[in-house]
């Protein structure tokens, strides 16, 4: 049946791709946690009008792309320099909504010095931070994030801490810096976390647009090429290894909710 | 007319912002200037010498290896840039602190004991500005007058109250000469 | 000679003046990090408080990595930005100078050399000169890049490297060196004018991002492009727009050569020192001239070219160990000896030395 078919028979349309979604071929592997956020980003765009205003910063890394599936203007950083390109175009550019969307990689280790200042300096700036413990792009390498004993191809028998140092929960650091006011982590792996990270980043961009300082998420991905798992693997298995690591919800909020 | 000029002493003793006021005056008088520090840490303690260039005519180097006028300050200085007066030219030096004297007798040397009068004086800051009267007694290359107006013109407000000492400093150094 | 002096005169150094022209032009963001010997820019932009005037942003950022980014994203919403540091400080914005390239971003990046290689000295020096013209980032790329020889140009060229850059769509580059970021010299600093307001810069640079302000079209700064014909493409568009810029921006002066013999090519603050040697040349009866190209890239290949053949001899005076001979010698193409005169490491030369160096390489009896 068609969709058109089933609407004349009475059906009622319970999701669509959202408008400021393009209607593009994603690159994303099946089962990837970037297609549904790049989702949740236009519609949460879309929703808070500002699709005139929205100035997306892309990262190096898997999302090096989402300026093609996203309907605002956009610009691709160096590798990890988001923060700094963001910096800037906000400050020069106060009647527009900033935000990066980046990796673990571009974030928390090539890029952590522009994240730690730019969120220091409490930029009128979102940060969303897509983190899922290793380097998708380049073929699954071992990342800042990557947990304690995990196989990645450059840790091809397990992170061990005593080589490779440990793993990174920069969103922790982050909190602790006054200039900024939101931080939280979520994930996209059920329905219902759906709906929590759709506010989180709601709330983020609202922060932005208000200058309430610097809002940062934390989405904890699956990568289920990465992980060579099966999507389904893939989400147990961040909710069992993941989690108790990156614990999800809200780490800091130092203004009132929308 | 041009007067190519150095003036190298210890960091602290006040001989770049001497030769800022000269060049300025300068300025103020329709001259061509420039107005080339040493800089980096030896601003701070060690050596510091400043050149000074003011002329009717467009400035080529604002670096040299010659010069009309050496002001010395310390051995070092005086060790180091004797020898690089041009014949005929001028080399004013403040004898304390000197155990070896100028030897040189193709050039005008001129004693200047401007430390023994700042202290006299009661007021080491005037330290500067009594070199710079001296200098512009024997040089006569701008006016006092234009000196106390550059003083005028570029001091912030709050330190106007020292222009005062500034140019009683000036007449002091003529004298010494 | 003597010029009536008014309030628009200064006594400043080359650094100073820097900050005074970018605000008088209307730039709109400067973002930078302290390095001697260029923090007098930074400074003095912070003293003079350009955001409660003309509402110019000035920011000290993290590192030099952070600031050439901020140009970047600053940039490419279509203002007008800037940076400046010192060689060690300019090596690390290679990167995102190649970015800002590949992204026709017009922006102003200003070098004030200090001696290297590493860490180096704080002391003058002109060894960034490859880096510099011959693309010191990775890529296929090009900067118009400026030589000031005084602090009148380190005022004039903020104006003219933005001018260039947005006419061309490109970055731009002063290549000082410390005498002129330290000295103080005469300068009038120009005219001030407004910054654009963001209805002038949508019509002068559509393809800023700015937000989609309604525009049907959304604009993406990217200079990723994975498919290679495409790729290739956009490196034909580089390369036509440096054409381009070849073949109208060449800018040089020529000093005393029309009796000339012999040639000194020198750019900045050693085509002063050269302008001294020439007057000491020439006490000795040697007949010597000088070219200085003002544009190191696009450089005067033609103008050297056609000094050449009246010459005896030309010496190309760096305070490097030969970077621009290179360049002179593929304009001179053999018509006649060219030799090279270089001091590193932070040493200034003396004009004396010039000479000195121009009589023994050239074998001249006075």
């Amino acid at each position: 049946m068609t969709k058109e078919e089933i609407l004349a028979q009475g059906g009622s349309k319970v999701n669509a791709r959202p408008r400021l979604m393009l209607d593009a071929t994603m690159h994303y592997c099946p089962g990837c946690s970037h297609g549904v956020v790049h989702k949740l980003v236009a519609e949460v765009i879309e929703e808070l009008g500002m699709e005139n205003s929205a100035i997306g910063v892309a990262p190096v890394g898997c999302a090096v792309f989402a300026y093609n599936y996203v309907d605002i203007d956009w610009i691709e950083a160096a590798h990890g320099r988001a923060p700094a390109v963001a910096t800037a175009a906000a400050r020069l550019n106060p009647d527009a909504m900033v935000f990066t969307y980046q990796g673990d990689g571009d974030l928390a280790a090539i890029g952590t010095c522009e994240t730690i200042h730019a969120c220091n300096r409490g930029e009128n700036i979102t940060i969303i931070f897509i983190n899922n413990g290793i380097y998708g792009m380049t073929g699954g390498q071992m990342a800042p994030t990557t947990l304690e004993g995990m196989k990645t191809s450059t840790t091809p028998y397990g992170r061990r801490v005593d080589l490779n140092g440990y793993p990174l929960n920069i969103t922790n650091l982050v909190k602790e810096l006054d200039g900024v006011c939101y931080v939280t982590r979520q994930s996209v792996h059920t329905p219902a976390a759906v709906r929590k990270a759709k506010a989180a980043i709601r709330q983020a961009f609202i922060n932005t647009r208000e200058k309430r300082g610097t809002s940062f998420v934390e989405i904890v991905s699956t990568c289920n090429s990465g992980w060579k798992m099966s999507p389904e693997k893939a989400n147990k298995w961040m909710e069992e290894n993941m989690f108790p690591k990156y614990v999800p919800g809200e780490i800091k909020n130092t203004v009132k909710n929308d | 007319m041009t007067n190519e000029i150095i003036i190298t002493g210890f960091g602290g003793q006040g001989v770049l912002s001497m030769g800022k006021i000269l060049a300025y005056a300068g300025l103020l008088d329709g001259l061509e200037v420039s107005w080339m520090p040493s800089y980096g840490p030896e601003q701070r303690g060690g050596t510091a010498n400043v050149t000074v260039i003011l002329s009717d005519e467009a400035i080529s180097s604002p670096v040299l290896d010659q010069y009309d006028i050496a002001v010395v300050l310390n051995q070092q200085s005086l060790d180091k840039f004797e020898s690089h007066v041009k014949p005929g030219g001028t080399l004013l030096y403040d004898p304390y602190g000197i155990h070896r004297l100028p030897q040189r007798t193709d050039i005008n040397v001129l004693e200047v004991r401007a430390t023994e009068a700042a202290i006299a004086g009661g007021n080491m800051k005037a330290f500067n500005m009594i070199l710079l009267g001296a200098l512009l007694k024997a040089h006569p290359m701008v006016s006092p007058e234009t000196v106390i107006k550059g003083l005028e013109k570029t001091l912030p407000e709050r330190h106007h109250h020292l222009i005062p000492m500034n140019r009683e400093a000036i007449v002091k150094g003529a004298e010494l000469i | 000679m003597k010029q009536q002096i008014n309030d628009d005169v200064k006594l400043m150094k080359g650094n100073e003046a820097v900050a005074h022209a970018a605000i008088r032009y209307g730039v709109d963001g400067y973002f930078g990090y302290p390095i001697t010997p260029q923090s007098e820019v930074l400074e003095t932009l912070e003293e003079l408080k350009p955001w409660e005037t003309t509402g110019m942003v000035v920011l000290q950022s993290e590192s030099e990595v952070a600031a050439i980014n901020m140009v970047y994203g600053g940039g490419a919403t279509g203002k007008a930005v800037m940076t400046s540091s010192s060689s060690p400080g300019v090596s690390l914005m290679m990167e995102g100078i190649s970015y800002i390239a590949a992204g026709r971003i017009p922006t102003l990046i200003i070098n004030v050399m200090r001696g290297g290689p590493g860490l180096g000295t704080i002391q003058p020096s002109q060894s960034d000169y490859f880096q510099a013209t011959k693309g010191g980032g990775h890529g296929d790329y090009r900067l118009i890049v400026l030589a000031p020889a005084s602090v009148q140009d380190m005022a004039d060229f903020v104006g003219l490297g933005f001018d260039l850059a947005f006419k061309y769509r490109t970055p731009a580059m002063i290549l000082s060196d410390g005498i002129i970021g330290q000295m103080m010299e005469k300068v009038v600093l120009p005219e001030a004018r407004p910054r654009r307001t963001d209805e002038e810069i949508a019509a002068q640079c559509p393809w800023a991002v700015t937000g989609k302000r309604g525009r049907k079209n959304r604009n993406v700064m990217t200079t990723l492009e994975l498919e290679s014909k495409m790729m290739e493409e956009n490196n034909r568009q580089l390369q036509a727009v440096y054409d381009e810029i070849e073949k109208n921006e060449v800018r040089y002066e020529q000093y005393m050569t029309d009796d000339a013999e012999y040639l000194f090519v020198a750019f900045g603050c050693m085509s002063r020192i050269c302008k001294k040697s020439i007057e000491q040349a020439r006490a000795r009866g040697i007949k010597v001239g000088l070219l200085r190209p003002i544009t190191l890239w696009p450089f005067p290949t033609k103008a050297i070219a056609d000094l050449a053949p009246k010459m005896k001899g030309i010496l190309v005076a760096e305070m490097n160990a030969g970077q621009m001979i290179e360049d002179v010698r593929l304009a001179v193409e053999g018509a006649v000896p060219v030799r090279h005169f270089g001091r590193n490491g932070g040493i200034v030369p003396n004009p004396g030395e010039v000479v000195d160096s121009l009589i023994k390489q050239f074998n001249i009896h006075d």
